[in-house]
Parts: C-alpha cells; structure tokens; sequence
C-alpha cells in the first residue's frame, strides 16, 4: 500500500489560484495516525505552486522529495506527550537522516513538537500557561528571513496567522535561549499578548543552517482570507518553492 | 450461570429486576407476551436499554409524527427521518448530511467525558451515513453564571468539547451558550455535526443479504456506559445532587478521539473502496441496538457470537457486553468476499476489526455466548415496535398568569433618559448572556480542514464543500428557553425563525432543518403539553417556511426533583450557498457604509433580554411569529448577497437593536451613528426583540438598489445611520467609545472563569 492518497480528496488549490505554472518542486506532508492538518498543508503547497506529495508514516520512503512538512494535529492522540511516539514512526527515521543531509523540514504545531522530540530542533513545547487550547488570529512578527523557510519575508515583517494549540509554550534553559537570540535563530515571535506563555514569546525557531524550521502558529490556515484571517502564511510555502528554483537550499 | 433461552423456558417463575432497568410492569408483561417466556437476563438487558425513552422515543413518538405529515413538498430529501441522520441534496452531486443531540446528563455528571462523548457520538451518526464530518456545533445552556457548581460545569464541557472535536480535526463553527438558573442542576449540551459526501456514496444502516458478515471494529468493549440511555437519559435525577451523581459516574462513557479519528479514515477508505453492504454506529444501547436495528431495517435475521467481541475487560458478562455504550466503536455488514481487503484497511488503520456475526433470512436475532443461546428474539420488537404512549397534556395551572404578567411600562421601570439607555446597554453587554464568548471558541479549533469561511461569533457557520466551484453550507442553532416557557407553540416556532433567519443572513438559502428537544419529565402533563404545543409550532413552521425536518433528538427528564428546565426546543438550520465568496459577515468594516434596519419593531419584551437581565421578569408573550415575514426578509438578505449589495448583515434578536449594533461594530472594528426612525420610542427602537428583522451595511453606490429590492418584497425599510468613526452614537441620547463596549462585553467570562 502506498500513502493515505485513498483518503485524501483531490489535492488542488482553493478557487482563484493559477494551477498551469507547477514550479516543480516536490514538497512532501507526512500523515501520522491523528494528523489533522495535513490536507490543508498539501493544499497549501499546490497554492503556492508547488507539487505536494503525500507522505505515510509507516513508509520509510520520502519518494525524492525536495522538502517535508510536518503538519499539524494530536499524532497518536498526544499520548504520553505531544510528539513522543511520533517520533518513532519509520517514516522520522529517513526524516531524520535527510535533515541532516540538508533536506528542508518545517515542523507545524505537532510538527514542531515532534521535530524537538526528534532533536532536530532545541527545547520543548510545555502546556499552554492558561491549561487551555487556545485558537486565534495571532500577529507575529518574522525575526528571521534568513532560512529556506522565511526568505520571502523581510526581517521584522508583522504579519497575521492562526495559532490554535494546547501544548505550545516553547520552554528551553537560558543557555540555549539566548544561544538561539544571538546565532538570530528565532524565526517567529508573538506580538501582543503571548497566547501561550512561551518563553520570549518566541513563536518558532531554526536549526543553525536555517534548512530545518520550528513553528506553533499555522501558515496554511492563512493561505487565502476566505478561509484564514489573511494570506500571510503563504510566504512560508513560496520561500521554500523559490529557494529550490534557485538553488540555494541550505545555504544562509 | 449463562441465562440460556433454555433455562428462562424451564424457569418461568424466577424473579427478574426489570424494574431496576426502567421497565414498567406492563412493559415487562409485553416483552413476555412477544417471546412466549421470560426473557433471558440478556434479552432483559436489550429490551430495557431499546425501550427506554432515549432510544424508543415512547412519548415523543405521537407528536414527532407531525414532521412527516407536515413535510413541504420537497425533492431535496435524499434520506427522510429514521436514519441516523437525514440527507439533503445540496447539488453539484453533494449531499449534506446533519444532526444534532443532547449529551445533557453525563455532561452534569462528569462534564469533561459528557461533552466529549456527545460530540463523539454525533460525529458516528453522520459517519455512519457515508460521510466525511466537516464541522461542529454546540448549543450550550448553564445554570447561573455565578453559581459555584457552573464554574465546575462550564469549563469542563467547553474543555471536553475541545478535546475531543480538536482532536477529531472537525472545526467548531458555531453553538451556542445561555445561562438560565432552571439549567443549574441540568445543563443542556447539545451537539450538531455536518457531514458531506457524493449522493451514490450515501449508506444505510441495513443488514440484507444473508450470508454477509457482521463486522464489529474500533475500540474493545469495555464496561463503560453501561446502562446510560436507561439509567441516565431516561430518568429524573433524585434532588440529592452530591449522592446522585457519583453513584451515576459509572454510567458515563469515557472518550477517546484518537481512536474515533482512526474510525473516521478508516471508515472513509472502507467506502471509497466500497467494501461494506450496511454500517451501524454504536452508540446509545451499544451492540443490543447495533444488531437489532441492522436486522430490523432490513428484515432479514442476524445470528451473532457474542463472545467473539473484544474486550477491554475480560469479567464482562454477556448481558454487560450487549449493554455496554463503549464509544468509538461501529458495525459494518460485509460481503465475505470482500473481507480480507475490509480488515486489510482495518490494520491499515490500527483499527480492531472482528466478525462477531452472519446476516441469515430467519427473521430472528439469535446470540450464542460459549456455545450457549442467549438472545432469540424477532429483532423488529427490540429496534422498532416498543412501547408507545400517548401522554396526558394537561396546560399548566399557572400559564395565563404567566402570560397575563406583561412587561408594561407599568410593571416594570424602563430608562428614559439617554443616559439610562447607555447604562442599561453597557450593562447588557457585559451580562454573561450577551457579552464576548471568546473565552469558549477560542478553545475550539475553527480552522481544521481549511475551509471555514465563517465560524462564531458570526450569525451562522460557514463551510466551503467544493473548493473549485465555492459551493457551502451554513449552519446555525437557536432555541430560546424564556419565550417557549411563555408560548411552547411560538417559542418553537421563534427558534426556528432565527435560526433561519441567521443562516439567510450569511447568504445561505435554508434547506432543511433539524432539532434537539430538551425538556423535563414526560410523566408530567405540564411539561407534556409544553412538548406537544413545541412540536406542532416546530412543525406548522416548517411546513410553512417549506423546508423539512430531517431528523433530530429527544431529551426528557431534564429537571432537578420536580422542576423542569425550561423548555428548550434547540432548533438547526441547515442552508446552501452556490459561492461561499459571497458570503456576507455580521461586522461594519467600512467607514460611510449606510445602515439599514429591515423589518418592523414593536413593543415586544415578554421574555426579552431586557426584561430577564434588568429586572429577572419573564411574563407576558414572546414576540409575535410572522412566518412570511421571515420568508420575505431572508429572500431579500439572499439576493442581497447574491448580487453583492451588502457588506455586513446581522440578525436582531436577544437584546434587540442596541446588541446587534454593539455585535456588527465590535466585530468590524468601527463605531456607528444611529437615528431611530420617526416617532419610535428609543427604548423599544433599542432593546424590542421583534422577530423577522435584521441590520444590513450598503456602500452609498447601492443604497437605491437595496431599497428598491425591499420594497419590491413588502419589507419593512428604515435608513437609521452610518458606519463611522470609533463610537456608537444614538442621536440625541448618548454615545458610547467602541473601545469602552469591547471592555465591557470582553470581561464577562474571563471574570468568572479565569
């Protein structure tokens, strides 16, 4: 059997966007047991131009893609702690081994749970300071355009995307926050009140070669203000696509 | 010892507890009579849990008649009443499928796993239709907002509603949440669940074709919920709040949503490769109504291996097995050649999938445990010919002094002054009734499946079915305890036409409709009348406004001791838009925007926000009903979007005027100066809740067209003001800074509850 395609209505691009110039580039989204927001990842990518791959958890194969998504969603329920079994699944292991090749990874809400789980990334993400899932508009403000993931954006643009998570408070010991605000590791900061008391407000944030990003807030639900409070998510998609055009992945 | 059929022929005399499993003697006497013996002690067990209330409708069933008498003439129902859940034809080749139910007493026994398990619940029965679940709502009623025991209810229902819709990835689009001292030892959780599919993908819940397989797959069987539509559902809980509860806790279901969002993808897949004949969720009554409904519906025979199901708890006896309510569960009839591709996808899935039984032509339900018959019964006499009752109405006593207590001038002190106004309405809008709700939405994901064009605080949710051509549905729910109290027959009828109105004034044009009756004790005449008079509003309503009853719930027995709730009839609103683009939202966003009220306002507070919040009255009448009134005004409010005359549009209702003002500028961000019309006086022009009227927002270069369209429908039209700067104004009474409104309608729940 292959990926979850059986399941999965027809990838497209929401009303209004040019599907006749595909870039080419070959963006996968793994599906875990208890993804969510995996569809909405694909469709974002197929938005942005890109082709969008589904990827299955159970295939170690990442069927030459150029980039993988970690969506969304309560993989395995969250059971034990968000991330934790995910991480197991054989799919993270070829994940795991890409990354650190230089594969591009951008780990959403339960994607960057479990990229720390998989210490790809620093830190952890602890409940919410409310002990309440919260969901909102969020404003944000993108600390970094310097990784494959944000380079479409400028340094220090605000921008308006959803946040909706119990488990998001990025906690870390102060010798890796302040390594991460001095290497300018910090991708994404919350702007406002902090929906979920992580720590410097910090949103998201990269591994040292900007190749691997991290981020509680959901850019694919902010592809289209139709469906989203805005389309300022769409930058993250767009970043990656024009990246693998010119050649410069992992490069800062 | 197993109870064998065998053994209940050979002792007819022996003692059985049918009164403990809410039987009646009669009723007990009849099951003897349908099987010509005592009933084994698990036939017992199924005929107690499919003949109570909950799962039989026993006194409902006479007055629920009236949905299918009184159907408009209609080609739009796909499935009519008696499934799962009706389907309606929304075209494109879509079909929509949607219902609402009451989890209301596990939710005040343990509120976390009530409202999950009811949000779970619903979510099987519009699965177990063929289609996919793309989104949640959940109407919501608490005793007082200050009352110590809401602070244990309230965040406890919200925090399980989330947990389990969250985490199913079905986004929370709307509901409601009211507050009312009657709700306080029984509060009303009610959820409803749209679900989409192609029309030749719809599926029944019939076991035909003997020598199919009967597929039981999804959690093991444990022994939770034992007994929770006879125990819990169908009967009153004793005064004795503290006592009552604990002992009921067993009887609740315990939820878990991963599990049921591997039931959803598993249960996609099984139909997209067409791989089952027939599928049965499980749900109230568990696998005793699983299986006698399957052979019921298609009058076929079914002979089940009751020990073949697995189990969480291997100590489960057999009568415990067939009671269990076990959530996430489902029962699928399967042609044997297409089993090993169904339990592929099963493993697929870490789904449990086990054959637990063989459809047969009999005409009986037979169940074996270890070799030995437990159950040999005609399955129609379970599932579908139980008791039925024609219960004494009796109006209450009480009923013409109620109605007699207007809200006059008279008998109770109106604000006169501008200044009164503005602090009656900043009053209002920080009473919990009207203030923000954010504080629960925002525990609901409205994002999931990325197609959510509106979700709450709008009037009605949104949700795009066709990405390419925009193709959505709209949903709202409404009911309105205080007017149904004063007249059962308008208040049904007043829920109706708001949530009516609510999805028109989206845009949407309304379909179909479905309903969830919360009421007290059927054994009451007074509460007996109140249903009969609600249903027969619901339905007269229905048949006027020409769109159908599709399917809906019963919940008796909500009282504590011998006072009902209110009585709530929770009515939902299904409509259609072509374009989800043309949608139209609740706020004013653009400055010069003209505002207009349609409708027509008269002094009408019976039951009225006002009235409840001011001075704690409920008296008098509710709001007139004019059923064509808000047909016309929802023509207009459709076209209206269809042809992009409006930018904002907002219905009136609780709190009238003055609240939908306060509700379209908070949520545009903008003030608004106001001019009541000519000769109204400022109070009732602000706080009357006449029915069939809304506010729209109109760019200065439409405002001839707008006009035009009223009048050319017969509505009432009134300029009463423009969309500018940063406060409401009503001329020449008061003005209020928009950012003083937001404070007081933002602080209501974060006070009370963190």
């Amino acid at each position: 059997m292959t990926g979850p395609v059986v399941t999965t209505p027809t990838v497209s691009a929401g009303a209004g966007v040019d599907r006749s110039s595909p870039v080419g580039a070959r963006i996968g989204v793994v599906t875990f047991p208890g993804s969510l927001d995996d569809r909405d990842a694909l469709r974002a990518i197929v938005a942005a131009g890109g082709t969008a791959v589904p990827l299955w958890h159970a295939d170690a194969d990442l069927h030459g893609v150029d980039a993988v998504v970690l969506p969304g969603g309560f993989s395995y329920g969250d059971y034990l702690r968000t991330g934790a079994i995910a991480r197991f699944a054989p799919v993270m292991t070829a994940v795991v081994e890409a990354a650190h090749d230089g594969l591009p990874v951008l780990g959403i809400c339960n994607g960057f749970q479990l990229l720390t789980e998989a210490h790809l990334l620093p830190g952890a993400l602890a409940r919410n300071a409310s002990l309440r899932f919260v969901c909102r508009d969020q404003r944000l403000r993108v600390e970094s355009s310097a990784t494959a993931w944000t380079s479409g954006y400028a340094a220090g643009q605000e921008i308006v995307v959803p946040v909706k998570n119990g488990e998001g408070a990025y906690v870390a010991d102060d010798a890796t926050l302040d390594a991460l605000e001095s290497e300018g590791r910090v991708v994404v900061r919350y702007l406002g009140s902090n929906p979920n008391g992580s720590y410097r407000d910090i949103a998201g944030i990269a591994n040292a070669s900007g190749t691997i990003v991290g981020l509680m807030p959901h850019p694919e639900h902010a592809i289209d203000p139709l469906t989203g409070p805005s389309r300022d998510g769409m930058g993250f998609f767009t970043s990656i696509l024009r990246r693998m055009l010119t050649g410069t992945v992992g490069a800062r | 010892m197993t109870d064998t059929t065998e053994r209940a022929t050979a002792s007819p005399d022996l003692e059985q507890p049918y009164g403990a499993l809410g039987l009646a003697e009669d009723e007990y006497a009849r099951i003897r009579t349908i099987l010509g013996r005592r009933p084994t002690s698990s036939e017992l067990a199924m005929y107690s849990v499919m003949w109570s209330e909950h799962c039989s409708y026993k006194s409902s069933k006479v007055h629920l008649r009236q949905f299918a008498e009184k159907k408009p003439d209609t080609d739009i129902l796909l499935v009519g009443i008696g499934e799962n859940a009706g389907v309606v034809d929304i075209g494109q080749g879509y079909a929509v499928t949607f219902k609402i139910e009451s989890h209301n007493h596990p939710s005040y026994v343990e509120p976390y796993q009530g409202a999950a398990t009811g949000v779970g619940g619903i979510v099987r029965d519009i699965l177990s239709m063929g289609a996919r679940p793309v989104a949640i709502a959940d109407p919501l009623r608490f005793g007082p907002p200050e009352a110590p025991d809401t602070a244990r209810v309230l965040p406890g229902v919200v925090a399980g509603i989330g947990g389990y819709a969250n985490c199913l990835g079905l986004p929370t689009i709307g509901g409601e949440v009211v507050f009312d001292p009657s709700y306080a030892g029984n509060p009303l959780v009610n959820a409803l669940c749209v679900g989409v599919m192609r029309h030749e993908d719809i599926k029944l819940a019939k076991a035909t074709g003997p020598g199919n397989l009967v597929v039981l797959f999804g959690s093991r069987t444990g022994g939770d919920g034992i007994g929770g539509v006879s125990v819990l559902a169908s009967a009153t809980f004793s005064g004795s709040e503290g006592t009552g509860s604990t002992a009921k806790r067993p009887s609740v279901q315990v939820g878990d949503p991963f599990a049921e969002k591997l039931l959803i993808e598993c249960c996609l897949q099984l139909y997209a490769e067409d791989l089952v004949v027939g599928i049965q969720d499980l749900g109230g009554a568990g696998l005793s109504c699983a299986t006698s409904e399957l052979a019921s519906n298609a009058g076929t025979g079914m002979h089940v291996w009751l020990d073949r199901v697995p189990l969480r708890d291997a100590s489960l006896g057999c009568e415990e097995i067939l009671m269990s309510e076990s959530q996430e569960r489902m029962c699928a009839i399967v042609e044997p050649r297409r089993l090993e591709r169904f339990l592929a996808v099963a493993r697929r899935w870490d789904v449990t999938a086990t054959v637990i039984g063989e459809v047969n032509d009999t005409g009986r339900l037979t169940i074996d445990f270890h070799d030995e018959r437990i159950v040999d019964v005609p399955p129609r006499t379970v599932a579908h010919e139980g008791p039925v009752y024609q219960r004494p109405l009796h109006r209450p006593a009480g009923q013409d002094a109620l109605v007699a207590d207007e809200p006059t001038a008279h008998r109770l002190a109106r604000p006169g002054t501008g200044a009164e106004l503005r602090a009656t309405l900043l009053r209002m809008v920080s009473s919990p009734e009207l203030a923000d709700k954010s504080w629960v939405t925002d525990q609901y994901d409205r994002y999931v499946q990325g197609n959510t064009v509106l979700a709450a605080p709008e009037d009605a949710g949104v949700v795009r079915v066709d990405a390419h051509t925009g193709l959505g549905v709209a949903v709202a729910t409404d009911g309105n305890g205080r007017y149904t109290m004063l007249d059962p027959y308008a208040g049904a009828q007043l829920a109706l036409v708001e949530a009516y109105r609510n999805v028109a004034t989206t845009g949407a044009v309304p379909l179909a409709v479905t309903n969830c009756l919360n009421f007290g004790s059927p054994e009451d005449p007074e509460v007996m009348w109140q249903f009969a008079e609600a249903v027969r509003g619901l339905a007269d309503g229905c048949q006027t406004l020409g769109i159908p009853v599709t399917g809906g719930n019963v919940s008796f027995y909500n009282q504590t001791g011998t006072t009902p709730i209110l009585p709530t009839p929770v009515v939902g609103v299904l409509g259609v838009l072509d374009d989800v683009a043309r949608r139209t939202p609740v706020g004013f966003r653009h400055e010069g925007d003209m505002i207009f009220l349609l409708g027509q306002t008269r002094d009408e507070l019976g039951g009225s926000s006002w009235a409840h919040l001011e001075h704690g009255h409920l008296g008098g009448r509710p709001p007139r009903v004019d059923l064509d009134a808000e047909r016309e005004l929802a023509e207009v409010l459709v076209a209206a979007s269809r042809d992009g005359l409006v930018e904002a549009a907002h219905d009136l209702s609780n709190g009238g005027l003055a609240i939908t003002l306060v509700e379209a500028c908070l949520r545009g961000g903008t003030g608004a100066r106001i001019v009541l019309p000519e000769g109204v006086d400022p109070f009732v022009g602000l706080f009357s809740e006449s029915a069939a009227r809304a506010v729209v927002a109109v760019s200065r270069s439409e405002e001839l067209r707008r006009r035009d369209m009223c009048v050319a429908r017969g509505v009432p039209v009134a300029r009463i003001g423009v969309v500018l700067g940063s406060a409401l104004e009503v001329q020449d009474q008061f003005i209020v800074a928009v950012d003083e409104l937001r404070a007081a309608h933002q602080s209501a729940f974060p006070a009370l509850f963190g």
